[in-house]
């Protein structure tokens, strides 16, 4: 077929709603701006491993040890879904981790804020599980099919995160006073970058009006960020916790909560690779990777010798 | 504890409680280490298997020794002193090599230990045993797999894995030892007899070993002493990681 012809059917193909696959022709910039962002989502449920597990081995009731292993056990499982959609893209998962570890790909912000209490591992669940699931859920809608599905099983996951983080956060709220304390301390440190994991704002964000137009992303970062305030607000009333925003309230005549402005050099600061824990999380990641080199060579050997036996024996 | 009156068996399950509670702390000291993705999940699905299964054998402890002890009380109130799992399962991950080898010797035990309980004639722990024993299979077929990769994969993985056998297999007399404890339960059926698990652990060992291309260690060296509380100096440390935040808050519910 003729470009044009492709491009014409491909837009209406996005226009009517249909799910791109991976077979189907597609233009270049749509094929670069997926690997972008479901790279950058893949990292950031691998790289989110950390803070959380950060306090597995010192959880302080067998029953939330484990909830949290399993949790962060989920998160490494959407990494997987999340790299072999990725995948269908024609980029393999080594190639990306090695973008990862050169700084050439991204992962949210967020996680680069330390866990400094075990309250942190109920404020992850409950806001930044939440902000996530409030950019995930229009994603299963998003014009690329495996993507769309991979965020399917995806969402269905955080949701259960974020009610664990929420319940966890409750025990403490309505806990002892020390537990009470250590609750809203750690609302104070991951509200704003929970509200900042949802992008920058739309004045300044790049890539948000073409992914609109190819149907990747179906919301603003501005939209997406007023509808997790308007979801999280009233739950931190049932917490019996104060979010650090003085301007937060509702507005009936907008039908929405009003809140503060983030700080915007701090996410440019963050993103720019200066956030309190930027350094420590990448060299994390690549010490893993680089300590079970061994192991994935070991494991390529076996069948590479085990396979050519198979062959002879043919 | 007050040992005079507790009832043997009590003490029997709670020896299997802590080696699965401790096994179970260290796989999950893996997560987001692993060599990769799929291997993280794997071993945090060993230890979540490993960890039901203590919690299971905490609360028919409680049962047996009539303390009402909850299952957290087991694990962040007791002391050093008073935790009787073997010296095996406390040992440090090392690379991944030790806790492959750590898994595969000790699955293998398991394995055969909890056979025998499943003809307990305490059905509590006879249907604790039958479910954990298809859990334990698979637990040994992943450390049998990565053995056989390892083993026979690089010079680098073949080196690794022999240097793991060596540093863990004296851990391994202690597994199959009798006292007054394994006397008396044997002796009502409630367990089976340690030693007699010992022919078909070495053979299933062997045979992997084998296939794996890695020999038997011979050691004369036969550490003990888990069983009565006397434990290797790495395991004060992880114990006080894992108890410092429920210890800070007495009372507290979390
Ligand atoms: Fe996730
Ligand atoms: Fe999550």
């Amino acid at each position: 077929m003729d470009p044009v012809d492709l491009e014409v059917e491909f837009n209406g193909l996005v226009e009517a709603d249909q799910r791109i696959e991976p077979r189907d022709w597609m233009p270049d910039g749509y094929r670069r701006n997926l690997i972008r962002q479901i790279a950058q989502h893949a990292h950031s449920e691998i790289i989110g491993m950390q803070p959380e597990g950060n306090w597995i081995t010192r959880a302080p009731s067998l029953r939330r040890k484990a909830i949290l292993m399993a949790k962060v056990q989920d998160e490494a499982g959407h990494g997987l879904y999340l790299y072999c959609a990725a995948e269908t893209l024609g980029v393999d998962r080594a190639e990306l981790i090695d973008q990862l570890h050169a700084g050439r790909q991204k992962y949210s912000s967020v996680f680069n804020y330390p866990t400094l209490t075990w309250a942190d591992v109920g404020a992850i669940g409950w806001l930044v599980d939440g902000a996530a699931i409030t950019n995930q859920i229009p994603l299963c809608r998003c014009s690329y099919g495996p993507y769309a599905r991979a965020m399917v099983r995806v969402c269905k996951e955080e949701s259960f995160h974020q009610r664990q983080g929420f319940e966890s956060l409750y025990a403490l709220s309505h806990g002892t006073p020390e537990q009470h304390a250590m609750a809203q301390d750690a609302v104070d440190r991951w509200w704003w970058p929970s509200l900042m994991l949802l992008g920058p704002s739309d004045a300044e964000s790049t890539h948000t009006s073409q992914s609109m137009a190819w149907r990747i992303k179906r919301f603003t970062n501005d939209e997406l960020r007023q509808r997790f305030v308007d979801m999280v607000a009233p739950q931190a009333d049932v917490l019996e916790l104060t979010p650090p925003d003085p301007e937060l309230r509702w507005n009936e005549a907008r039908g929405h909560y009003d809140f503060g402005e983030c700080d915007w050099d701090e996410l440019r600061r963050v993103v720019g690779g200066d956030g309190p824990c930027n350094r420590q999380r990448l060299a994390h990641h690549v010490s893993a990777h680089e300590e079970g080199a061994w192991v994935r060579e070991a494991a390529a050997a076996y069948a590479a010798k085990h396979s050519a036996v198979g062959v002879v024996a043919a | 504890m007050t040992a005079v009156a507790v009832d043997p068996a009590a003490v029997y399950t709670l020896r299997h409680a802590d080696d699965c509670l401790v096994l179970s702390h260290r796989l999950a000291q893996w997560s987001s280490r692993a060599p990769s993705l799929e291997e993280d999940v794997a071993l945090t699905n060993i230890a979540l298997d490993l960890l039901g299964q203590a919690r299971a054998l905490y609360t028919r402890t409680s049962e047996l020794d009539r303390t009402g002890r909850s299952e957290d009380d087991h694990v962040f109130q007791r002391d050093e002193r008073d935790f009787v799992n073997c010296l095996l399962v406390e040992q440090e991950n090392g690379d991944f090599a030790v806790t492959v080898a750590r898994q595969l010797l000790f699955s293998t035990y398991q394995l055969e230990t909890w056979r025998a309980l499943g003809g307990s004639t305490d059905r509590q722990v006879a249907a604790i045993a039958a479910k954990a024993v298809k859990e334990v299979t698979y637990h040994l077929d992943h450390a049998t797999q990565w053995t056989l990769r390892l083993g026979d994969g690089t010079a680098e993985s073949h080196e690794r894995m022999r240097a793991a056998l060596e540093r863990l297999w004296p851990y391994t007399a202690e597994l199959f030892e009798t006292d007054a404890v394994t006397d008396d339960v044997v002796a009502r059926g409630v367990a089976g007899d340690p030693q007699r698990l010992r022919a078909a652990w070495d053979s299933s060992v062997d045979q992997v070993l084998r296939e794996a291309t890695l020999e038997r260690p011979s050691t004369s060296w036969t550490p003990t002493g888990g069983r009565r509380g006397l434990h290797t100096e790495c395991f004060g440390y992880m114990l006080a990681e894992m108890q410092h935040l429920h210890r800070a808050h007495p009372g507290a519910r979390w």
